[in-house]
């Protein structure tokens, strides 16, 4: 199977080719599996929920613990395993000596890449939905080979998950050590140009020469790490007769399927996986990790249900948001618009996989210029592949580029916003697009407002509360409106009561609620009565949940389902004698309150409990396949504006984010609490990225000397005070019918930046390299 | 034996090697620890465990008990996720071993609600969406349960500082804060 | 962590009974840092002696007007008792300061002066340390030592000790009592931890087979005019790059005693009495301060991460004296540092 694009992702025939493999489903249901191209006509849904502020619906079992994780299914006779990492990042296993684990009373066997089950041997069967096209997957305990320091290098099982970590101590390894080089900052004139989409415009480096006013400079954003609560965790159950169930934390549990079956070589029908609840993901589970993998070898090989559990330490052998060095160059007229744009990233990957965002695309996106360049090179280092970590790309990309017209606006003794509308881009400049919608003149105008912008004094240290010196910064946000291809089965039972079915994952993001309040709306029943079931490969397909695309998705998704459900409650509705609705079409019924009633007059209408008892069906159960259509026409994207307030006690250098204001344009807000939650908790993500996050290297040793998270600072309570968020009001029925974009991500983008720019403004120290800590503004 | 990282003076391996040795030198299997028992009232129930001395309290609660709803986040007092009451105080159970608390009443997360309703705080975190993933939320139920307890937080500075020991990644902390002082009784 | 036999002591004779007769017992008490170091296989004792029921748990006056804190007092209790608040709220702030209210209810007093250093490479098996394995070589030095000494280091070990209870303790002189085979005997407290030197595996003069009993203050706890003040790199439950306690006697403005001692700068809570001397009978201004600084830190010297540590320090220390001299002490919680 090959490994899917994110831009073939988005070709519905292409995607549903991507559902060969999920498992079938045994209920004698009358399903229709059925693409169907989004018809824009479609009824708007009912919005008793849609809009609001509901309550999440998985929020009883999260407050009472009844929500499990993948590392707490029990089975009967569970082994415990434990990982044992190399030490070096690169080079050999010269010898490994298991002798000492093995005598360990508990231990059930030690697995190494000398006596593992067998695993698939090309690289095409490693390659998930989401892996790089270019290079090879990593193969956990395939063979001898180290290529990065915390690699998995042994799996202990044991009887107790104690004795498999004592057990684990005790495995020696003598390493065939070779040279290694893990700092981006030595690798530089090794990085190569890798191909973009994004096309060069007229001669940016002469229009940059001749420009009245320029600004120029280096930007960088050190390796951060998305450390998620719930620790890497995954349950392999052994079922019999060949079949695994396999509880993983992931976003994506139809993606580890099929990868587990294409590496392990099993039928689809014999690997099932599980993932109810994941405790934040961010990113770091889009690919199969790689406890998903020894776990199973676990399972294989012991013949039993096997239990893997990564350490804090552990995780930062996995995927990180890659160091990157962004080189800005802007050339601006005195009026503030721009003659030329140059964007150069530079970024880290492994040896052995090519991973890179967009990190240079968004200028053409945000700003007019005539004349722009972009150049995205990589620099391979011995460490694991660099991976999606919330907004990838962008968090980095913008992060310099509105520092940089931050700068830019200071020599041009321009407003920030002010600078920002002169550039103003109503078009996608790369693909020379209209947008479906761009609300960001909004954004601006109702986030100065609320923040209080006019009130800025424009000289830095010019504003003060007592002691401290007040900054007040702001940047511009922008991020993809992606949509995917998403399969939903409902069942209506006769008592009223629904149940909605997908592979999709809830990581935080609030699926399980909003799909809820679109089934309560769209089939007219209390929310109450809605059960989603999430998170199961055999459940029907979705992608995996990351790039904000769920909520449209899955929405979407529901909508086009709910009108197959109607469509079989009005047929069996016709057949009553004497029925209300003998001569409704479709188009003129509503389900509302429990009835199927007609909109053009509501007298007429049937409740469902009586369609279905006359029609002597106990449940209808529809499946469908949403898919939306390919428009080449358009660009789409969501938009914010955030402006923060910093106080800084100069002499000691701390920094404090008072105040920070987001307003976000997204099209149509699904749910207002769990909207709300999202941009507020990427606010704090974008705190810890200013302020404290750096996974911090040896390069001697190749090796994390804080792969803990008391020493790898994130945000804590302490850190965090007002932040307001605001949803700026823009309908758009291009994008999809329900004008429905995302937020997962939006909400980090150009927070950095409005900090950066604000400890600016308090102090008169441009800081650009993250994190801004205290001793780098000692002066 | 060559030095893992060669520069340096004796070099970690052979130390390491060194105490290896004293392990392999016999054939003999190693004997797994001695289980002890402890009783524990665990959410008022009089429960009887035989545990290893190495075993901490939460990975007693999780593994022997099947009480999940207390969480593993680091296993090093560095995320507060594991946080529970022993005897009415908040503590890191990842840290704390399991035999040294016999005879303790243990609070869990599952020990919260009674059989009518949620706890206020388990209301009041779910009326202020003061969790997404839900991850670190039973940690923080129970740091805030014995927040109130000890009655030291007045105010939201001092709410958000005797709670930072308690890490939230989705970045809810805001709702948190109001989620408790709703519990408290205060504005909300 | 490697399997442990485990034992409770019955009293304290019993408990240092049983350490005499096992060199590679341990004490265990609150455990946050023993287990979390276990869990590390830094710490590898083949017995753990359980010492956590003791009845060591009182806090008491002393004939002399001090006080006596048992060494099983929990930090969080300390820190709360009324007479700690009363007179000696130097120590309540500083250990609030500290890790978070969950590790303060766990933490034992005694406990908090035998934690060993945050420094990664101790806490790494992999890397070079010393100070974990003596000869080994010290990775700090030309490695990330963005959080260790800039006073008193070593060629072998450029290590801090992490407390901030022991800061405010080392600034009131409190003496540390200890119990062993020969009997009791006490120590001040600036005796009680040592420099690195060449014998950076020994963190302590508390000899393997004595056990921490109590910590006594003396009388004066300079209540009036005091303050901790702890810089980090966030606001909360992170270990402090430089701490200061600060504690002033006055009679109008100027200073008749001062206490100064630093935290996150050295292998030891750092005090320099030639520069409380230097404080003696001057005014309590910027200048003074400023002057008690430069004499406190002339020797000392940075790496290539934590040089920033000095002018730091300096600052801190200038700060944390006005602010005890203005009797308006850092508050832990009100981010804004006065």
């Amino acid at each position: 199977m090959t490994s899917i694009d994110r831009r073939s992702l988005m070709q519905g025939a292409a995607a549903l080719g991507a559902i060969a493999g999920s498992r079938a489903y045994a209920e004698n249901a009358d399903r229709t599996v059925t693409m169907v191209k989004q018809d824009t006509t479609a009824s708007t849904p009912m919005t008793n929920y849609i809009g609001t502020a509901t309550s999440r619906v998985d929020g009883r079992a999260k407050v009472t613990g009844e929500a499990k994780y993948a590392g707490e299914f029990s089975a009967r006779g569970l082994a415990h395993a434990a990982v044992v990492e190399s030490a070096i990042p690169n080079g050999r296993i010269s010898r490994i000596d298991t002798s000492a684990a093995r005598r360990v009373a508990g231990v059930l066997d030690v697995l190494t890449h000398e006596n593992r089950p067998r695993m698939a041997d090309t690289d095409k069967a490693w390659k998930d939905d989401v892996a790089p096209e270019e290079g090879s997957p990593f193969r956990p305990l395939y063979d001898d080979r180290i290529l990065f320091s915390g690699q998995p290098i042994a799996l202990v099982l044991a009887e107790d998950w104690e004795t498999a970590r004592y057990a684990a101590s005790l495995v020696d390894i003598e390493y065939d050590k070779q040279a290694f080089v893990t700092d981006l900052h030595k690798q530089l004139d090794q990085a190569f140009a890798v191909k973009k989409p994004e096309k060069p415009h007229g001669d940016a480096d002469k229009a940059f020469a001749a420009a009245a006013v320029r600004h120029q400079a280096e930007y960088f954003i050190p390796t951060e790490h998305h450390n998620p609560m719930e620790l890497f965790a995954s349950t392999v159950t052994w079922d019999g007769d060949g079949k695994l169930t396999v509880y993983d934390k992931t976003q994506g549990v139809q993606n580890v399927q099929r990868y587990l079956c294409s590496v392990f070589d099993r039928k689809p029908d014999d690997l099932r996986v599980i993932s109810p609840y994941v405790g934040g993901a961010f990113g770091a589970g889009l690919r199969p990790q790689y406890q998903v993998v020894l776990a199973t070898l676990g399972a294989l090989a012991l013949q039993r249900s096997v239990r893997l559990v990564l350490t804090r330490q552990q995780m930062y052998g996995l995927g990180y948001r890659p160091a990157t060095i962004e080189r800005l160059k802007l050339g601006a007229r005195a009026d503030g618009t721009l003659d030329a744009l140059s964007h150069e990233a530079i970024a880290v990957t492994s040896q052995f996989e090519e991973f890179s965002r967009n990190d240079t695309g968004w200028a053409a996106l945000l700003y007019k210029s005539a004349n722009a360049k972009y150049v995205h090179k990589l620099a391979k280092l011995d460490l694991p592949t660099s991976s999606d970590m919330r907004a990838p790309g962008a968090a980095t990309g913008v992060y310099a580029l509105e520092c940089a017209m931050d700068e830019l606006a200071i020599a041009l003794k321009l407003d920030p916003v002010e600078l920002r509308l002169r550039c103003y881009s109503d078009k996608d400049q790369n693909e020379d697009l209209p947008y479906t919608s761009k609300a960001l003149r909004e954004c601006y105008s109702q986030g100065a407002d609320a923040f209080g912008w006019n009130a800025r004094k424009a000289e830095p240290r010019s504003m003060r509360d007592g002691s401290d010196l007040v900054g007040w910064g702001m940047a511009t946000g922008v991020w993809e409106a992606l949509q995917m291809p998403v399969a939903v089965r409902i069942g209506l039972g006769a008592n009223g009561h629904a149940e909605v079915f997908c592979a999709a994952s809830d990581i935080g993001t609030g699926t399980y609620t909003i799909m809820a309040q679109v089934a309560a709306d769209t089939l007219g029943l209390p929310i109450e009565n809605i059960t989603i079931r999430l998170g199961d490969s055999t459940l029907p397909q979705a992608p995996v949940e990351g790039g904000s695309w769920m909520a449209a998705s899955t929405a979407h998704a529901v909508v086009a389902t709910a009108e197959e459900v109607r469509g079989e409650l009005l047929a069996l509705a016709k057949k009553i004698k004497d029925s209300p609705l003998a001569d409704a079409k479709l188009e003129d019924v509503t389900l509302a309150d429990g009835r199927l009633v007609s909109k053009r007059d509501t007298s007429r209408a049937v409740s469902i409990a009586d369609v279905m008892r006359q029609g002597a069906v106990e449940r209808i159960e529809k499946e469908k396949t949403n898919t939306f259509a390919d428009d080449k026409k358009h660009a789409r994207n969501t938009h914010s504006a955030v402006f923060a307030e910093v106080k800084v006690d100069e002499q000691l250098g701390v920094v404090r984010v008072t105040r920070v204001v987001s307003a976000v344009a997204a099209g149509r807000i699904l749910n207002a609490k769990t909207a709300h939650s999202q941009i507020m908790g990427s606010v704090v993500w974008g705190i810890g990225m200013a302020l404290h996050e750096e996974t911090v290297f040896d390069h001697r040793f190749g090796r994390i000397m804080n792969a803990n998270i008391a020493e790898y600072h994130v945000p804590v309570n302490a850190d965090v005070h007002d932040i307001k968020v605001i949803f700026v009001d823009e309908p758009d029925s291009l994008v999809n019918p329900m004008g429905i974009k995302g937020l997962g991500e939006i909400g980090i983008v150009g927070v950095a930046a409005a900090i950066a720019n604000a400890v600016y403004h308090a102090t008169g120290k441009r800081i650009r390299d993250l994190p801004i800590t205290l001793d780098k503004l000692q002066g | 034996m060559e030095p893992l990282f060669g520069e340096f003076g004796k070099g970690v391996r052979e130390i390491q090697m060194a105490q290896h040795n004293t392990a392999q030198r016999s054939s003999d299997p190693i004997p797994p620890p001695d289980k002890i028992p402890i009783s524990l009232g665990i959410n008022g129930v009089e429960t009887t465990l035989r545990v290893a001395p190495w075993t901490t309290l939460l990975d007693a609660l999780r593994d022997h008990l099947e009480l999940t709803g207390t969480k593993k986040g680091c296993d090093h007092g560095q995320c507060g996720a594991c946080t529970v009451l022993v005897d009415g105080r908040r503590v890191n159970s990842c840290l704390t071993l399991a035999v040294m608390k016999d005879g303790a009443q243990v609070t869990t997360v599952e020990g919260l609600a009674t059989k009518e309703a949620l706890h206020p705080l388990q209301q009041a975190f779910i009326d202020h969406d003061a969790f997404q993933c839900g991850y670190c939320t039973p940690g923080q139920i129970c740091s805030a349960a014995g927040l109130i307890a000890e009655g030291k937080a007045k105010s939201p500075d001092q709410i958000r500082e005797l709670m930072s020991g308690n890490i939230c990644r989705c970045g809810a902390y805001p709702n948190i804060v109001a989620a408790i002082q709703q519990a408290m009784g205060g504005k909300s | 962590m490697i399997p442990f036999h485990y034992a409770r002591a019955a009293d304290v004779a019993d408990a240092v009974r049983m350490i005499s007769a096992d060199p590679s017992a341990k004490f265990i008490a609150g455990g946050t840092n023993l287990v979390d170091l276990m869990k590390d296989d830094v710490e590898r004792p083949s017995r753990l002696i359980d010492i956590s029921r003791l009845p060591l748990k009182a806090i008491e006056s002393t004939a002399d007007g001090g006080l006596r804190i048992g060494a099983l007092v929990p930090n969080s209790d300390l820190a709360y008792h009324p007479l700690i608040e009363q007179r000696y709220p130097l120590i309540a702030s500083a250990i609030l300061a500290g890790a978070s209210a969950q590790l303060r209810n766990m933490a034992s007093t005694g406990g908090n002066l035998l934690q060993r250093t945050r420094c990664a490479y101790f806490y790494d098996t992999v890397t070079p340390c010393n100070k974990r394995e003596p000869g080994s070589g010290c990775s700090a030095i030309g490695g990330i030592n963005r959080i260790h000494a800039i006073l008193g280091a070593s060629e072998d070990c450029i290590a801090t000790h992490p407390s901030d209870m022991c800061v405010a303790l080392a600034a009131l002189d409190a003496r540390v009592r200890v119990t062993g085979p020969t009997g009791e005997r006490t120590m001040a407290f600036n005796d009680f931890h040592r420099l690195p030197g060449n014998t950076p595996q020994t963190d302590t003069n508390l000899q393997p087979n004595e056990i921490v009993t109590a910590i006594e203050l003396p009388a004066l706890g300079f209540a009036s005019n005091y303050s901790y003040l702890k810089i980090r790199d966030r606001l909360s439950y992170a270990f402090a790059l430089v701490s200061i306690a600060a504690a002033l006697e006055l009679e109008g403005g100027t200073i008749k005693q001062a206490r100064l001692a630093l935290g996150g700068v050295a292998h030891k809570p750092w005090r320099n009495t030639a520069a409380e001397a230097a404080l003696r009978g001057q005014r309590a201004n910027a200048a003074s301060f400023a002057r008690a600084a430069d004499l406190l830190l002339r020797d000392a010297r940075g790496y290539e991460h934590n040089a920033f540590k000095i002018e730091l320090a300096r600052r801190g220390i200038i700060r944390t004296l006005t602010q005890a001299a203005q009797a308006t002490p850092q508050s832990q919680s009100d981010k804004k540092i006065r």
